[in-house]
């Protein structure tokens, strides 16, 4: 879905979204109310300048706008592979946006993300993963690397990892196996306003993401094993449940 | 004098924390391996690459970690992950001091994708909740396979990061880049070239690492010590001031040297006198020479400059 597809059915009543190379910004209306809006379009590569821009984004809102929503609108390719973003610090300017957004909620401003589209590794890690919650449209591309590149990297058969990928949802992409995860909190269909009305709704500021993933299935231990070191249990299972 | 680069995780411990005194979370006879790695014949271990717990330094209670480099190279899976946020959560409820992580991994640990990534997510949000607690975290960097990936981000995190020279901390280590655009991009077996981007020398004078120190498990205990006390000092939890000083920092950095390709001219561009004689400077010599030129000395917690 392009952007401004999913911005007009996401706020039908009305937004000033605007892209410039490939960074959203705006605002949107929903449930009466006005929401922040940033995000990344045409599979962006996410490098120090859009960084930059999405956490000025952020703390713009936080300066201005205190308690104002943000929606954070992922579509990445992921970080940008280049020399000179290395040279200049991509993993400060990823950082910083990432503590702006962590900063948002801790100031009473609700942080939703969306992927819309795709997200990759790097690019998600600091956008959608470090919000209250993250959701996910159904075709959306969730994912770390694509299978040949995992196969180069582990030495394991890329035919052996579409094999496990078909069942496992810790190595095939989509939306569907970070939802299992615990990663994304729901998938959203149907009429996106409604949904993302009842997210800003219902959201709260405790990552619940391990129990989630414990609860359908999709990651057992990570619970467990983080609940055995934070009790001082002597085995993970000694944890009790989550 | 000890090198920090060539013990293994687990022989730094007793290096940067008070000798005897550190207690572990989970230990390897808990028997907590990966769910993932059996089904692709990739051998496990029993502390999976990380070790999580509780010490004292120079006297005060810290909760610290270190990563294994020589497990999977230290990459973070899904039980790595708990451990840490575990760790930094237990951290929080009692009052911890402050939380030192010895960090040296290449970010999401591949065998275990998916898990990885949320993995990772999860242990930069929990290190935020121990900074809002106001307990400071700070994080050494100093191993032979450095601090990537999505560990290089939630190393900036902290309220400090000390680094050695030989340290390297990015995002995408020089192969990956070499592989996306080519050598002419990234030629990944330069080695002063990878050294001269990601290294020690070249992050403090950007601004991004707040020490740097001779590979010496002594020096980074000292600057251990001096970090947490520098970040008592001001404030712990993420602030307005701070990340606007951040904003600028960064944004400045683009303006000044985002058309530069070479990080001596990052350098000579700082003001650096003679850029070609950095790579050869001792530590201390580097540290004083630097402190007139570097960036940053004033964004965010500081443990020295100006």
């Amino acid at each position: 879905m392009d952007w401004q597809t999913l911005a007009t059915q996401l706020f039908p009543e009305g937004h000033d979204i605007v892209e410039r190379e490939h960074f959203l910004s705006g605002t949107g209306q929903a449930a009466g109310r006005t929401v922040a809006v940033i995000g990344t379009t045409d599979h962006a590569p996410i490098g120090i300048e859009i960084a930059l821009a999405q956490a000025q984004a952020v703390l713009q809102t936080v300066q201005d706008h205190p308690g104002r929503p943000v929606v954070i609108l992922v579509d990445t390719q992921g970080q940008r592979l280049r020399h000179r973003d290395e040279m200049l610090g991509i993993n400060s300017y990823m950082a910083h946006l990432g503590k702006c957004v962590d900063f948002a909620r801790r100031q009473g401003h609700t942080v939703l993300g969306l992927v819309y589209d795709q997200a990759l590794s790097g690019g998600f890690i600091t956008s959608g993963l470090i919000a209250d919650a993250c959701f996910a449209l159904p075709q959306a591309t969730i994912r770390v690397m694509g299978l040949p590149a995992m196969a180069r990297i582990t030495k394991v058969p890329e035919e052996r990892l579409t094999e496990l990928a078909k069942d496992n949802p810790v190595f095939a992409p989509g939306a569907e196996n970070y939802l299992r995860m615990g990663g994304v909190h729901a998938i959203w269909e149907g009429d996106l306003a409604r949904r993302l009305a009842a997210a800003l709704a219902e959201s709260e500021p405790l990552d619940q993401r391990m129990a989630l993933g414990r609860e359908r299935g999709g990651r057992h231990m990570a619970q467990q094993v983080a609940e055995a070191v934070r009790t001082g249990a002597v085995k993970a299972t000694d944890a009790g449940p989550a | 004098m000890s090198s920090y680069l060539e013990l293994s995780a687990r022989q730094r411990i007793p290096h940067i924390f008070d000798a005897g005194s550190f207690a572990e979370f989970l230990p390897p006879a808990a028997r907590v391996v990966s769910p993932h790695l059996a089904q692709l014949d990739a051998p496990v271990s029993f502390d999976d690459g990380v070790i999580v717990g509780r010490g004292l330094l120079d006297g005060r209670v810290v909760f610290g970690a270190a990563q294994e480099g020589g497990f999977m190279g230290g990459a973070v899976g899904e039980v790595h992950g708990a451990k840490l946020v575990g760790m930094l959560r237990r951290a929080v409820d009692e009052g911890a001091h402050a939380v030192l992580l010895l960090l040296e991994s290449g970010g999401v640990r591949l065998h275990e994708a998916n898990a990885g990534l949320i993995a990772v997510s999860e242990v930069m949000r929990a290190i935020l909740d121990v900074r809002a607690a106001g307990i400071p975290v700070v994080a050494l960097v100093g191993g032979a396979n450095g601090c990537f990936g999505g560990m290089g981000i939630t190393a900036r995190c902290a309220n400090s990061v000390v680094m050695s020279e030989e340290g390297r901390l990015a995002m995408s280590g020089p192969e990956v880049i070499e592989t996306a655009h080519g050598v002419e991009e990234f030629d990944a077996r330069d080695r002063a070239l990878v050294w001269r981007t990601t290294g020690g020398k070249h992050r403090y004078l950007l601004g991004d690492c707040q020490a740097l120190v001779a590979d010496d498990t002594g020096a980074f205990r000292q600057a251990a010590i001096a970090a947490i006390a520098a970040a008592h000092q001001g404030e712990v939890a993420l602030t307005l001031a701070e990340l606007l000083a951040e904003q600028d920092m960064l944004a400045r950095r683009l303006r000044d040297f985002g058309g530069q390709i070479e990080p001596m001219e990052v350098w000579r561009a700082l003001g650096v006198p003679d850029p070609k004689a950095i790579p050869m400077l001792e530590a201390d010599a580097f540290v004083a020479l630097a402190d007139n030129y570097r960036a940053g000395a004033d964004a965010g917690a500081s443990t020295g400059g100006r």
